[in-house]
């Protein structure tokens, strides 16, 4: 295991002093840095774009037949293909990228101690490859009969017989997004998992390196093992829309469950391929913020891998009522419930990080304890559909869309908030206003949960999903009802007119923020010791580590923390 | 569950119970765990002068703080899993000798519903097909036989606390027995397509004396039924024998 | 812009180096992949014993032939990998065009084999089994014609001396899809 001389950067030396050219340095670039920039970028462009959605489908719920200002009349396909791609764009082009490929890109060489990622190259061609599915999905929209609407997750026959949906065009691109957009992370993963596997710095054992690295790189372990089935499968639905096969058609040999199978054996590791990462930022920030070590450590990495494992064997707790075989259901509610138990355990660790701390409330720190106490609603509303019992009634229904807003709301938003207004100085060598942070924190806080409780008490009175009028449903039609999904909207607009102020404080801090050092918060980690912004290769002389990464508040020295790469 | 739905089928109550236990149990959790954790974030609030401590958590009496919680956890799950199986067992797993069975197809966008008709059979020329209203008899116990035409539906019935998914090429044989007269909604909640928000049925529990007026309304309808049915040639024969 | 190497590259925490970890992480994701589309299609096989009618429809003898053209191939591979760890980067390149001179036969071989049957009317479309048969055998098909381009570049590398740790690396890749032949085969041209 020999370590290079620690000395002179290989590649700038090699290429002299020439200034890279716009092109190169900013879109052609090898850089992790900037790669994760491009991802992150790009992630936040479709969040307006999935925003925007939410903001259509929703006015046409709460005034259904009315004109929607800046669409136009809602029609009942336009509608589903609003909600289809509102879901496919938060998870794969939102969540993903930005947690997973821009954190992950930006912080894991800088906080290994390395230069770049082991593969540089496939780094920028996994970007390019995400970039063409961001945007093959985006033209899906615009094609002849408008984009798919058989919902995320695409169920056949509805998704592989245009018969059926309709949609030909736009069943078959969004299809093709989807794959490519797999086919980008698979290429990605290889880069954390590896670089975080070999690339660490001398000094830096497995029990040194930061949990959000671990946790990035286990959601990617996590992914390339249960994205396989589906990529199979999603072959499979191509084939069988453009080639005439018959894996899900049940008149020639073909069975449509067999697709929920390979959806949702990928489906539930998914949801924790992007929780992990968010768990991993607000590990970070809520150590920093306390002054705390993370209570628990080696727990947190043992729950983890258990939740991972685990996360394999729930999946057909989406297909409690599918028409399964019911004996099997009694199984995956035993593993879906108990599934609970590491995460709560992590939770409770967390909340212990806290006790004997010294918390300050800045930005980062409101967004990664806002996280805490919304993703514990999430949690616990998921017991209700884990008991196969009772998801009888509660699948499909509004309950279900209360409760993965109330994770991934946490996952997709809140820890991006807390993460980027955390990195933010490092990212950008300047500071984010923290009074404005803190107007935006509240103004998107409050309205989320005032969108989401109403619509767990429609869930409760039967309100099934996917609908765009209730009017044909006696039951539902009530006054009362209507009111509650009026009253979603309306904080819907609220949150959403909020966010234009993180927007105004996120380019003006890039352009004209204050000036930051290298540490502002006083972290351990790596990545706060060198430059902010940090030059490309990182540091001048690559870091030794000796100790872990969250010695805050050690008895018997001067100051409160102990970066990891300071001798003894 | 919550408000006004209407628990009409002998299961509903159990499932409304299974509703209740889950709210106390992860209730008493949800409120113990954020009431913590607002109490430390208040209680060790950065003040002047006040270092953090240095804490490892190997420390036993902070240990005990998750462990003890882990295994109290583990209890509570057992509790839910075994509530929610004996629910489960009950609607799925269990098929009670029917009074009468009725059929429900779907298909894009109508719900077409099969009653067995005067003789109280099903699959008999007396059969009574409707779209979109379905008439069953209070305290009658009923299989239904669910099957789909084209893609993917769900028979959902929010009264009865009822649900499942209709898959072209397989049939469903499932049961229940409405207890409370009334008239109640069927949704279909599987996304089918354009037509998926609008693919409503009208449910309509009544007494058995009701429940023949509304069949004798149909009586005509019933013959027609039959005449279109039979094989070609008893409807040529039947249709030039003097009526 | 820049192709040296990045310090990161040449690390090795594992004590594995780089380009063999990350082949190994690239194989977790593909058996996932086959073992997906093989475990649907075993799951339909037994569902469905009408297929074996279809199914004895292969061409054995071909597939047969495939298995030993593969199994060669993946020797040269190996021969390859020694040439290359005694720092012959030459031989190494001539072992590696040989490799995929099998690989190109396999695709010659499939080629007629899949002509033909179509000329029979046994075609993607043709039925559930047909379906599967298409789709596993030509996305093993793709891995084997990917592999080839690859091993051709790294053998125009290996011949200079330059990179010759990546003849062992396209080696493992090389050994995983004649794994996927030897489950295909059976499943595929055997089970009748």
């Amino acid at each position: 295991m020999a370590y290079e001389p620690q000395t002179s950067h290989a590649p700038a030396a090699a290429h002299g002093h020439h200034e890279p050219s716009f092109f190169h340095k900013y879109l052609w670039s090898t850089d992790h840095k900037i790669i994760g920039f491009q991802y992150m970028f790009t992630g936040m462009a479709l969040a307006m774009i999935g925003a925007f959605m939410a903001y259509v489908f929703r006015m046409q719920l709460a005034f259904p037949g009315a004109s929607v200002p800046g669409y136009g009349v809602v029609s009942p396909a336009n509608y589903n293909a609003l909600i289809t791609n509102h879901g496919s764009i938060m998870i794969f082009w939102v969540a993903m990228p930005v947690l997973l490929a821009g954190f992950g890109n930006f912080l894991i060489p800088l906080m290994v101690g390395a230069d770049d990622m082991v593969f540089p190259r496939i780094n920028r061609l996994s970007y390019q490859i995400f970039l063409l599915s961001a945007l093959v999905l985006v033209s899906s929209l615009f094609v002849k009969n408008g984009g798919f609407g058989g919902a995320w997750t695409a169920y056949p026959p509805l998704s592989a017989n245009q018969t059926y949906n309709l949609t030909p065009l736009g069943s078959s691109l969004w299809v093709l997004a989807v794959a490519l957009e797999f086919v980008a992370f698979l290429l990605g993963g290889i880069n954390f998992i590896v670089t975080s596997m070999n690339s660490r710095a001398q000094g830096m054992k497995a029990f040194d390196v930061p949990i959000v690295v671990w946790m990035i790189v286990i959601a990617s372990i996590l992914f390339m093992a249960s994205v396989g089935p589906l990529i199979a499968g999603a072959v499979m639905l191509l084939f069988d829309q453009l080639l005439g096969t018959s894996f899900y058609n049940p008149g020639r040999g073909g069975d449509p469950i067999l697709w929920q199978h390979l959806f949702w054996f990928f489906g539930h590791p998914e949801v924790y391929v992007v929780l992990l990462p968010a768990m991993g930022i607000v590990a970070e920030i809520m150590t920093v913020f306390s002054r705390k070590k993370l209570f628990a450590y080696k727990t947190v990495i043992y729950t983890l891998i258990a939740t991972g494992v685990l996360s394999f064997f729930v999946w057909a707790h989406h297909q409690f009522v599918a028409g399964i075989d019911p004996r099997m259901a009694n199984v995956f509610t035993v593993t879906t419930v108990l599934i609970s138990i590491p995460i709560a355990e992590m939770c409770f660790v967390y909340i212990a990080t806290l006790y004997g701390g010294s918390i300050t409330l800045s930005t980062p720190m409101l967004w990664a304890l806002a996280f805490m106490a919304e993703f514990l609603i999430g949690g616990v509303t998921g017991i209700y559909l884990g008991a196969s019992g009772l998801d009888i009634f509660f699948h499909d229904t509004y309950f279900v869309v209360a409760h993965f807003h109330y994770t991934f709301f946490p996952i997709a938003v809140i820890a991006v908030f807390a993460g980027i207004t955390f990195w933010f100085p490092k990212m950008f060598g300047r500071y984010m206003s923290d009074g404005w942070g803190k107007v935006h924190f509240w103004g998107t806080i409050i309205p989320f949960n005032a969108i989401f409780i109403p619509l767990f008490i429609l869930g409760a009175a039967g309100e099934h999903r996917r609908i765009f009028d209730y009017h044909s449903f006696p039951h539902l039609a009530t006054p009362g009802l209507q009111a509650l999904r009026i009253m979603a909207t309306v904080s819907l607009l609220v949150m959403l007119a909020f966010q234009p102020v993180f927007l105004i404080n996120f380019v003006n801090g890039i352009f004209r923020g204050k000036k930051a050092d290298k540490n502002p918060w006083k972290s351990n980690t790596l990545e706060w010791t060198t430059e902010s912004p940090p030059p490309h290769g990182n540091w001048a002389e690559m870091p030794v580590v000796y100790r872990g990464p969250y010695e805050y508040s050690v008895p018997g020295r001067a100051e409160d923390y102990w970066p990891q790469n300071e001798k003894a | 569950m919550l408000g006004n739905l209407a628990r009409a089928s002998s299961f509903a109550g159990h499932m409304d119970g299974l509703f209740w236990l889950i709210t106390i149990i992860v209730g008493v959790w949800f409120i113990a765990a954020e009431a913590m954790f607002f109490w430390l974030i208040f209680r060790f609030r950065a003040r002047p002068g006040v270092a953090a401590q240095y804490v490892t958590g190997k420390e036993p009496h902070l240990k005990r703080w998750i462990n003890w919680p882990h295994t109290l956890i583990l209890i509570c799950d057992v509790v839910i899993i075994v509530a929610a199986i004996n629910v489960w067992v009950e609607v799925k797993q269990s098929l009670p000798p029917a009074d009468l069975t009725v059929k429900v197809m779907s298909q894009q966008w109508t719900w077409t519903f099969t009653d067995p008709g005067p003789d109280g059979k099903i699959d008999t020329a007396d059969d009574v097909r409707t779209t979109d209203e379905l008439h069953l008899i209070t305290g009658k116990s009923y299989h239904f036989i669910l099957e789909s035409k084209d893609v993917l539906h769900s028979f959902f019935v929010p009264a009865f606390r009822l649900k499942q998914d209709a898959i072209p090429g397989r049939t469903y044989t499932g049961w229940f027995k409405p207890t409370v007269p009334g008239t109640y909604d069927i949704l279909c909640a599987e996304i089918c397509g354009m037509g998926h928000g609008v693919m409503g049925a009208k449910l309509v529990v009544e007494d058995p004396a009701a429940h023949a007026a509304w069949l004798g309304q149909h009586a005509r309808d019933a013959a027609l039924t039959a005449m279109n049915t039979a094989p070609p040639d008893t409807a040529a024969a039947a249709a030039s024998a003097p009526h | 812009m820049s192709t040296a190497r990045t310090i990161a590259t040449t690390r090795s925490a594992m004590g594995i180096p780089t380009g063999r970890l990350a082949v190994w992480w690239v194989l977790v994701s593909e058996i996932v992949i086959f073992g997906g589309i093989l475990v649907s299609y075993v799951m339909h096989r037994l569902g469905h014993p009408e297929w074996a009618a279809e199914a004895a429809h292969t061409n054995t003898a071909a597939g047969a032939t495939n298995t030993f053209v593969l199994l060669t191939s993946s020797l040269s591979a190996v021969l390859g990998h020694k040439a290359a760890e005694s720092g012959d980067g030459p031989k190494a390149a001539r072992m590696l065009y040989f490799t995929c001179l099998g690989g190109l036969t396999f695709l010659t071989i499939k080629a007629f084999e899949w002509t033909h049957e179509i000329r029979e009317g046994f075609t993607l479309q043709a039925g559930g089994f047909w379906s599967y048969y298409y789709a596993a055998a030509g996305l093993h098909a793709f891995h084997v014609l990917c592999g080839c381009i690859i091993m051709l570049v790294v053998a125009a590398s290996a011949k200079k001396n330059e990179n010759l740790h990546r003849v062992e690396n396209i080696g493992i890749y090389w050994h995983f899809v004649d794994i996927v032949w030897i489950f295909l085969f059976p499943l595929l041209y055997i089970a009748k």
